[in-house]
């Protein structure tokens, strides 16, 4: 019992780190994901934008979803929203205070692809160079609307042979670039305000009920780890008895049919003793073949019994 | 039985995360399978499509199937599934729960090289590239030419080297679009699957939550049944080994002693353990015979109590304390009986 006791203690003290390792895991393969995947613009002019803002808006909904997936306290919370009242009346304010934590956690990879994406820039300049107006470039002023919306959609392309010789590309490039590193910039100094005011201000309102929920929450969490574990060594004690009832049972049918009367526990050497009275080839197979054509009941209250 | 215990907990509270080992291992080994693989686009017209699919739909078949091999409770379903019903009752719901667990497992695997296949964008260029629209993307003022030619020409997009047809649409440009597309139909993949198994996992308490936990409950119990009957058997059969082999021992020594006549030295009463452990023999000679009798004639298997001192060559009295007197008293009455 003592090692359960050491096991649950662990549970409960990092309960919350390792919510908050697989949080950091995420995010760190979001940065991955996105170093490692070959951008490239189709840089024709009804693709772009689609091509651009899906890159930008796909993935953080797989992340979200990947951080729901993972997180062990969204079972727990569902559960707990399902289950039939009972004995036990339900508290929406644990319910609530599970969500937002989940939710939370789940937040923190997209929001990090969101931004890579946007310091980075590639996105938006794919997305948006066709949006541009060409009369304030000078590469792209003297030509006809079609060209130069061919022209502007190739933009994000270096290394195409219509853009090799424009130097108005980089303009363009430029400009893009400079507005979504500060969207970039803007929306990370706007989260990390509310996510410090959040933190901040949040004792000011509701302390108690926060204090409530959140042991109730740690409790239903750890009260669900026990029941699981408990159900392992139930499981585990169940098959023991199965198994000995099943030996001994057989014991009983080999002496009924073999007209052997052994000598019981006299002089009875240590080794023999897990023999179980079956002794030779024949029983040996019997007891293996009744194992499989004839498993035991699910029911050790005979062996009790005995 | 204390360190079985401790062996049987360690495997159940680590059997999820053994199997999730697994099944991580897998798709990391399926992401180096293909940036290991050495992907050649045979640029001709009607072998691109062959091959292109074929490297996207065979490997995760191959996957899945190795994901199931891979699972020790493949066989556990198996037999389960097999079982004459005896006088214990099948649960169907036991036999699904299984059989969706190793599935959901199973395909991780092949769904990662779907996804890095379709993101690399390699075999779906090699694959459809003969489908490009050149109307829109190439050249509509180039002289026309028959069907098979242009299907010749855009079969060679991918092989840089050898493409020629630069005049009817350019290389970079249809190489581009091919991608666009292979990388949109990734993305879209991966959303598909991830959405899939958040349905699966966050319906399941919703629906049938007191059904699922019959099911877990279950299916842990047959598989550590089934450890625990196989460490029995084993228990059993090193026992069987251990009394079979003492009793091949001392039917030598009696053997050897009724061949001799005469009576057996007595050992100092000091030697005490190593003594008995020698099992009665104690010269070359009768080791000799005692490792060739032992290949030639191995003895049955069935064990009968040790020996007893009968009337044929054992003094009887006097032995050294190797043998309990009680259970010898049976030896007599069986050997009469056979």
């Amino acid at each position: 019992m003592d090692r359960f006791r050491m096991i649950f203690q662990y549970f409960q003290s990092n309960s919350e780190s390792v919510m908050n390792g697989i949080c950091g895991l995420l995010a760190l393969a979001s940065v991955k994901m996105y170093t490692s995947f070959d951008f490239s613009c189709p840089c024709l002019p009804q693709y772009n934008m689609a091509y651009g803002l899906g890159i930008m808006f796909v993935p953080p909904i797989i992340l979200f979803l990947c951080g729901l997936i993972l997180n062990r306290q969204s079972l727990v919370m569902l559960e707990e929203w399902r289950r039939p009242p009972g004995h036990r009346k339900k508290d929406l304010a644990v319910i609530r205070y599970l969500c937002s934590s989940i939710m939370q956690r789940a937040m923190v990879a997209p929001v990090v692809w969101f931004i890579v994406t946007l310091l980075d820039g590639k996105c938006l300049i794919c997305a948006f160079s066709g949006s541009m107006d060409p009369q304030k470039f000078v590469g792209f002023a003297n030509v006809s609307t079609v060209q130069a919306q061919q022209l502007l959609a190739k933009v994000p392309c270096k290394d195409d042979e219509l853009m090799r010789n424009n130097t108005s590309h980089k303009a363009v490039t430029r400009y893009l670039r400079c507005w979504s590193q500060a969207l970039g910039w803007s929306i990370l100094l706007i989260l990390i305000i509310a996510a410090f005011l959040a933190r901040w201000l949040r004792p000011c309102f509701n302390q108690a009920t926060l204090l409530q929920a959140r042991h109730w929450s740690n409790y239903i969490d750890i009260e669900q780890k026990i029941f699981e574990e408990t159900c392992c060594e139930h499981s585990r004690l169940f098959a023991h008895k199965c198994i000995l009832h099943f030996f001994e049972s057989m014991r009983q049918e080999i002496k009924l049919h073999s007209f052997i009367l052994p000598r019981e526990g006299e002089g009875a050497e240590g080794g023999e003793d897990l023999l179980r009275g079956i002794t030779d080839q024949d029983q040996v197979n019997k007891l293996l073949k009744t194992w499989y054509y004839e498993k035991p009941p699910l029911d050790v209250s005979q062996a009790h019994q005995r | 039985m204390d360190k079985f215990r401790m062996i049987f907990q360690f495997f159940q509270s680590n059997q999820e995360s053994f199997m999730n080992g697994i099944c991580g291992i897998m798709a990391l080994a399926s992401t180096q399978m293909y940036s290991a693989f050495d992907f050649n686009c045979p640029c001709l017209p009607h072998y691109n499509l062959a091959y292109g699919l074929g490297i996207l739909l065979l490997p995760p078949f191959i996957l899945f199937l190795l994901g199931f091999v891979l699972n020790n409770n493949i066989s556990m379903l198996a037999e389960e599934w097999r079982r004459p019903q005896g006088q214990r009752g099948k649960d169907p719901a036991v036999l699904r729960y299984m059989f969706c667990s190793m599935a959901q497992r199973a395909m991780i695997a092949p769904a990662v090289w779907v996804s890095v296949t379709l993101l690399d964008g390699k075999c779906i260029t090699c694959a459809f590239c003969t489908s490009v629209p050149v109307e829109t993307l190439g050249n509509a003022s180039h002289p026309r030419l028959s069907q098979g030619e242009i299907q010749r020409v855009l079969a060679r997009i991918p092989c840089k080297e050898i493409y020629n047809g630069q005049q009817l649409i350019a290389n970079e440009v249809a190489i581009r679009y091919l991608r666009c597309i292979s990388q949109a139909l990734g993305w879209c993949f991966v959303l598909l699957m991830t959405t899939l198994a958040f349905l699966v996992r966050s319906l399941r308490p919703c629906f049938s939550q007191a059904a699922f936990l019959k099911s877990r409950y279950w299916s842990h119990y047959i598989d550590i049944e089934r450890k625990l009957f196989d460490e029995t058997c084993a228990e059993h059969a090193r026992s069987f080994a251990k009394v079979c082999i003492q009793q091949f021992f001392e039917g030598m020594s009696t053997d050897l002693v009724a061949a001799r006549c005469h009576l057996p030295r007595k050992a100092p009463a000091s030697a005490g353990e190593a003594t008995e452990k020698l099992l009665g023999i104690t010269d070359q000679g009768t080791m000799n015979m005692a490792l060739k009798s032992w290949h030639r004639c191995k003895p049955p298997l069935h064990l009968h109590p040790p020996a007893l001192p009968t009337g044929n060559g054992w003094a009887g009295e006097g032995q050294p304390p190797m043998h309990p007197s009680a259970p010898r008293k049976e030896t007599a009455a069986y050997y009469s009986w056979v």
